[in-house]
C-alpha cells in the first residue's frame, strides 16, 4: 500500500472515509438528541453513559476528533491543490449547465460548517470537559444534587433566539454539504452504478432528515423552555 | 479577450466552419487569424476544444465542437469562445492548447503488450461477456478531446484516465497488466498537475461520447485493488 493515500485517488479514498465515520456518528448524536424531545430521562441516562464510558471518553472520541480534523485539514489541501490546477480563470464558466450548486460549492458549506463547530465546541464540548476533567466532577449531577444535568444544559443553551437561527442556518449548510457529500463519498469508494441510484435516493433522504431532525429538537427546545 | 464580428453565417454551419468564415474575413482585412485546433471534423479525432459560452464543446450535448451547429445560437448574439483552461493544458496560441499530458498518461500504460511473432491466440477466441465487451467499447468511445478537464471546476483528468484504465480492464487481455496499468496511469496523471476529482459529475454531462462516472469509480476499485495486491 505504499503511497497509497499520497496519490490522488488515495486521498479521494480518505476523505471518503472520514466522511462514512462523521455520517454515522452525525447519525448516533441525532439519534440521542431526539431523545430530548420525547424523554428528559432518557436523554439524561445516554449522556451521561456516552459521558463516562471509557471507551467511547478515550477510544471513540479521539478518533472522532482526529476524523473531524483530518476531513477538514485534507478538504482544504485538496481545494488549494485543486487551485492550483487551473490557474487562468475562464471569463465566462456556466457551471450551472452540468453541476449542482451543491458539488461546486463544498469547501464554502464546509466552511460554514467549521464555523459552527467552533461554536458548538464553545457551548457544549468545551464546558463538559472542564466540568469532568479539569473540575474533575464525573458525576454528571446538577449543582444541587437534584438529578443529571444534561437535559437542563441542553435547553438552556437553546434560550437565546440568536443561537437557535445559528445553529438553523448551520444545519441548512449541513444538508447542502451532505446533499452532495453522501453520494460523493460512495462513488469516490467505486460504488457501482447500479447501487448508486438507490444510493443517491438514500443520501438525499439522509441529508433532508438529519439536518431537518437537528433543526426540530433546536425549535422544540426554544418555544418549550 | 478580443471582440470580433462575423457576417454571413449560415444557421447550418458547424461552430467551426463559422471560424473559418471568422478567419476569412480576418484575413480579407489583412488581420491575424484565430488559431484554433482541429481536423476529422466530423467528432471523431478529439482535436476540436473550445470553451463556448462557459461550457466544452458549446451548450449542445454530445457532440465536439465541429459537430455544433450555428442554430444552436441566435442571430445578434455574442458568444464567448475561450480555449481549454487547465494547468496541464497550457496555452500555445489563441484557442489552440497543449494536451500532451494525455498522451503521456497513455504512454504510461494505456495499452496491452502483444507478443507479435505470429503465435498470438486470435482475440475473438477468447469469450467475454456481452456485458463487458459493451461497457469496453463505451469506455474506448473516448476520444481524449479534454473536455472533461475543461468542464471541471478542478481540472482533473480522471474521467479520461478511467475510461483508459477501463477499457483495458474489462477485457481478458487487459487484465494481464493491469495493476501497473492503474497504478502507473494515476501516477502519470498526477504528475501532470490535474486537479483530484470531486464528483460533481460536470465532466459526464460535457463529454461528447457519454462516458460515464462509473469508469472513475471502476479505476478507484482497480487502483485500491492494484494496492492491494501489491
Amino acid at each position: 500500500m505504499s503511497g497509497f493515500f499520497k496519490s490522488s485517488i488515495g486521498r479521494k479514498y480518505a476523505m471518503a472515509l472520514s466522511a462514512f465515520f462523521l455520517m454515522i456518528f452525525l447519525l448516533q448524536h441525532f439519534a440521542i438528541n431526539f431523545l430530548s424531545v420525547f424523554s428528559p430521562e432518557a436523554f439524561n441516562e445516554t449522556s451521561h453513559f456516552m459521558g463516562t464510558f471509557w471507551a467511547v471518553q478515550y477510544l471513540l472520541q479521539p478518533v472522532l476528533i482526529f476524523g473531524v480534523i483530518y476531513h477538514f485539514v485534507m478538504g482544504f489541501i485538496l481545494e488549494a491543490r485543486n487551485r492550483g490546477a487551473r490557474v487562468s480563470k475562464y471569463a465566462k464558466n456556466n457551471g450551472g449547465a452540468n453541476s449542482s450548486w451543491m458539488s461546486r460549492n463544498m469547501i464554502y458549506s464546509g466552511l460554514a460548517i467549521l464555523a459552527f463547530l467552533v461554536l458548538h465546541f464553545i457551548d457544549f464540548w468545551i464546558p463538559e470537559i472542564n466540568t469532568k476533567y479539569i473540575q474533575g466532577d464525573m458525576t454528571g449531577l446538577l449543582a444541587d444534587g437534584e438529578g443529571y444535568r444534561y437535559y437542563e444544559e441542553l435547553t438552556h443553551k437553546f434560550v437565546s433566539p440568536l443561537r437557535v437561527g445559528a445553529y438553523v442556518v448551520a444545519f441548512i449548510f449541513l444538508s447542502l454539504h451532505l446533499m452532495h457529500g453522501f453520494s460523493s463519498a460512495f462513488q469516490s469508494v467505486g460504488a457501482t452504478s447500479m447501487r448508486k441510484k438507490k444510493l443517491q435516493t438514500f443520501g438525499k433522504a439522509y441529508a433532508i432528515i438529519i439536518p431537518l431532525g437537528f433543526i426540530i429538537i433546536a425549535l422544540y427546545h426554544h418555544f418549550n423552555h | 479577450m478580443v471582440d470580433y464580428k462575423v457576417t454571413d453565417i449560415s444557421e447550418h454551419m458547424s461552430f467551426l466552419e463559422m471560424m473559418d468564415v471568422l478567419n476569412e474575413q480576418l484575413i480579407n482585412k489583412g488581420e491575424e487569424p484565430v488559431a484554433f485546433d482541429h481536423d476529422c471534423r466530423e467528432g471523431i479525432c478529439g482535436m476540436c476544444s473550445m470553451y463556448i459560452n462557459g461550457e466544452a464543446h458549446g451548450p449542445d450535448r454530445g457532440v465536439t465542437t465541429c459537430q455544433l451547429h450555428m442554430r444552436m445560437f441566435k442571430d445578434g448574439d455574442t458568444i464567448t469562445i475561450e480555449p481549454f483552461r487547465a494547468k496541464a493544458f497550457p496555452v500555445i496560441k489563441d484557442l489552440v492548447v497543449d494536451r500532451s499530458s494525455f498522451d503521456r498518461i497513455q504512454h504510461a500504460g494505456g495499452y496491452i503488450s502483444v507478443n507479435t511473432s505470429g503465435n498470438t491466440q486470435d482475440a475473438n477466441a477468447i469469450p467475454i461477456s456481452k456485458y463487458a465487451a459493451d461497457e469496453a467499447m463505451d469506455a474506448a468511445t473516448c476520444i481524449g478531446c479534454g473536455a472533461c478537464v475543461a468542464s471541471c471546476k478542478n481540472a482533473s483528468a480522471m474521467l479520461f484516465v478511467g475510461a483508459k484504465v477501463s477499457q483495458y480492464a474489462l477485457l481478458p487481455q487487459g487484465r494481464i497488466e493491469a495493476v501497473d496499468r492503474v497504478k502507473n496511469m494515476v501516477a502519470q496523471m498526477d504528475l501532470e498537475g490535474f486537479g483530484n476529482c470531486t464528483n460533481t459529475g460536470a465532466c459526464e454531462i460535457e463529454c461528447p461520447k457519454g462516458i460515464s462516472l462509473e469508469n472513475i469509480a471502476r479505476m478507484n476499485r482497480e487502483y485500491l485493488s492494484a494496492h492491494i495486491k501489491d
